[in-house]
């Protein structure tokens, strides 16, 4: 298989990162509301998708061979119009009219009108049947393109992910890749409180998949990932379950309940900006009492 | 045992040639019954494909019962059975629709219209997928199979969708004017069918235009538009009262989204109109036809259906005759609608 070397330096993607989150944060304040931390979790792995792993030529949105990217949990849409924009597949100054009446942005992704997109998706549940297909049709034509499926862990519980599963394991689905953004909770609270669904290893891997499991913040432990797809058997799908904290990146949002959506005004605006520029500061959990 | 109950039997009684997909099936291709003719989903297909690479056809544990395994056995590589998940296979299918394929996914209407109505709007008609879900055995026609086998609100469901064309295979050789139609048709498509043994209306492949209605028999007193299996019933109930000094006009509305609105009207000279239709009789044929005659003045009218309930079980020809969906019931209910106009 023809693929890119990674060559886009660490630090670079931490900037890539830092600038999907002040993103979302921006588009967030034209809008009036923002899937802050669901995209927040996310924002390492895009980076690296993006601008380290997928085949792609943003002049070119069509190219057949591309790797095609499946956002499934689409409410973190907010979070790949920034990349999409920045890599050349549109105007960034578009990005101004998000959720606008007649925007090509809405707050979940719409293949017909946003350049680039591979797939709309907002009915959470959807998008690794998607996959599945998109994996098949690339099989029955010959070319080897990847197919990546970003699943939220919420989204699990939807019975047609187990379809899905279940299919691209028997179909032996080895040009299919699913990374679960396992960032702990849902609208109501956490996943294994709501709705149990460990241990993620062993049910992919009960369907056939190849597993891998990591720290979805670290983005040398997300290239190993991605390197390790070429390693792997190669007659199976692959899924990387990345370990993640809902609102990383802004410690008021981290593991909280209260900004799945929300709306920063006025100096907490700024103040979120602010410590997003300074970066990224070590997670720590609030105590169990 | 009686004819009908035979029929039943063989839904689930598949044609296999080359790699047997199922066990212990028999074949009954080559054998139909006179003017019975036997599905010829998985043969078009399967032709059309020949010359077509984009061609792909799935179906969900039923390529027996729906004749695709004619296809499988002739492009088994561009055959996917998704088993019994069929959210999976309409999903999956939009997803190699954007991979520039053009699938062709099929089971019965119960299971992907009603069942994954969601994945048909959502995923198929909204981003404009070429994909063709194919909704065999509509209707009451499994029988006795029961409430959870049948389809009397297909229509009904997906007619309310944009960008969704939504149509009715009268039969065989009307099914393969479909077929060969929607290859290159700009929209994704639900194609409603019935159980594969659809009596004959149209002895050679008919010209088709989506949208366009087909007049198969001209009338002054009234006309009756009907669809899918009721098309044959109501040629020969149209033939039943020309005996009795009744012309009746009969039209194959095939096309329910988008609905013949000029035909419709072009009806309204005859004075009055009964559609009739395997359906229930809210949101169907019916009411399509009932919306474009809000605009023309009053004419004698009449939707006949299945009534708004769940239907009995029991042998397809008698749930016919019980709900007057048969010849005789046809000619009667329009014979009543004739009393009304005076």
């Amino acid at each position: 298989m023809n693929r890119p070397a990674s060559n886009m330096g660490l630090p670079a993607l931490e900037d890539r990162a830092k600038f999907i989150r002040k993103e979302t944060v921006r588009l967030s304040r034209i809008a009036g509301a923002g899937h802050y931390s669901s995209t927040f979790s996310c924002a390492e792995l895009l980076a690296t998708l993006y601008y380290d792993q997928m085949r792609i030529e943003p002049g070119n949105p069509d190219w057949p061979a591309r790797d095609r990217f499946v956002m499934s949990k689409g409410h973190a849409a907010i979070g790949l119009y920034p990349v999409m924009a920045d890599l050349g597949y549109f105007d960034p100054s578009e990005l101004d009219t998000y959720t606008r009446l007649g925007s090509k942005f809405g707050d979940h992704p719409d293949m017909k009108k946003v350049r680039g997109l591979d797939f709309s998706s907002g009915s959470l549940g959807h998008g690794l049947s998607v996959g599945v297909g998109m994996a098949l049709a690339g099989r029955m034509q010959g070319l080897d393109f990847r197919t990546y499926v970003m699943l939220g862990d919420g989204e699990l519980s939807e019975g047609q992910i187990w379809e899905a599963v279940n299919s691209a394991g028997h179909f032996g689905l080895r040009n299919l890749v699913a990374i679960v953004d396992r960032n702990g909770l849902s609208i109501d609270g956490h996943t294994e409180e709501v709705m149990s669904i460990e241990p993620l290893e062993e049910r992919f891997a009960a369907f056939g998949w190849e597993v891998q499991r990591i720290d979805g913040h670290d983005l040398q432990a997300i290239r190993d990932a991605f390197d390790a797809l070429e390693r792997a058997d190669r007659g199976k799908p692959q899924v990387i379950i990345a370990d993640t904290v809902k609102g990383r990146g802004v410690a008021r949002m981290e593991m909280s309940l209260d900004w799945h959506v929300g709306n920063l005004v006025g100096e907490d605006y700024d103040d979120v900006m602010a410590e997003l520029d300074a970066g990224l500061k070590p997670y720590e959990p609030e105590a169990v009492e | 045992m009686t004819t009908d109950m035979q029929d039943e039997s063989e839904i689930f009684r598949g044609t296999t040639t080359g790699k047997t997909l199922l066990r212990n099936s028999r074949s009954v291709r080559g054998t139909p019954k006179a003017g019975m003719p036997a599905f010829v989903l998985g043969e078009e297909l399967a032709d059309i494909a020949d010359s077509d690479p984009r061609i792909v056809v799935g179906t969900a544990d039923l390529a027996s019962a729906n004749r695709t395994n004619d296809f499988h056995d002739r492009h088994p590589d561009r055959f996917v059975n998704f088993s019994i998940a069929e959210r999976n296979m309409i999903t999956a299918a939009a997803g190699m629709a954007s991979c520039g394929m053009i699938p062709y996914v099929a089971t019965f209407a119960s299971f992907s219209a009603i069942l994954a109505a969601e994945q048909i709007r959502t995923d198929c008609a909204y981003p404009n997928m070429k994909v063709r879900v194919l909704g065999s055995h509509s209707g009451m026609s499994m029988g006795f199979y029961g409430t959870s086998h049948h389809a009397l609100e297909d229509l009904a469901m997906l007619r309310c969708m944009a960008e969704l064309t939504v149509v009715c295979a009268t039969d065989a050789n009307h099914l393969r004017a479909i077929l060969r139609a929607s290859v290159e048709h700009p929209k994704a498509m639900y194609i409603r069918l019935g159980r594969g043994r659809d009596p004959v209306v149209y002895d050679d492949v008919p010209e088709i235009e989506f949208g366009r209605a087909i007049r198969l028999r001209e009338g002054t007193d009234l006309t009756i538009i009907a669809c899918g299996s009721q098309v044959r019933a109501s040629l020969d109930a149209a033939e039943k009262l020309a005996k009795e000094g009744v012309s009746v006009r009969v039209v194959d509305m095939f096309s329910i989204d988008t609905i013949d609105a000029a035909e419709v009207k072009a009806a309204a000279e005859t004075g009055a109109i009964l559609t009739v239709e395997e359906h229930n009789v809210t949101g169907g044929l019916g009411s399509a036809v009932a919306e474009v005659l809000l605009d023309l003045p009053r004419i004698a009218f009449r939707k006949h259906g299945v009534p708004d309930r769940y239907v009995e079980v029991g042998p397809p020809a008698a749930l016919y005759a019980h709900y007057r969906l048969d010849v005789a019931g046809v000619a009667e209910v329009a014979k009543e609608l004739m009393a009304r106009k005076g």
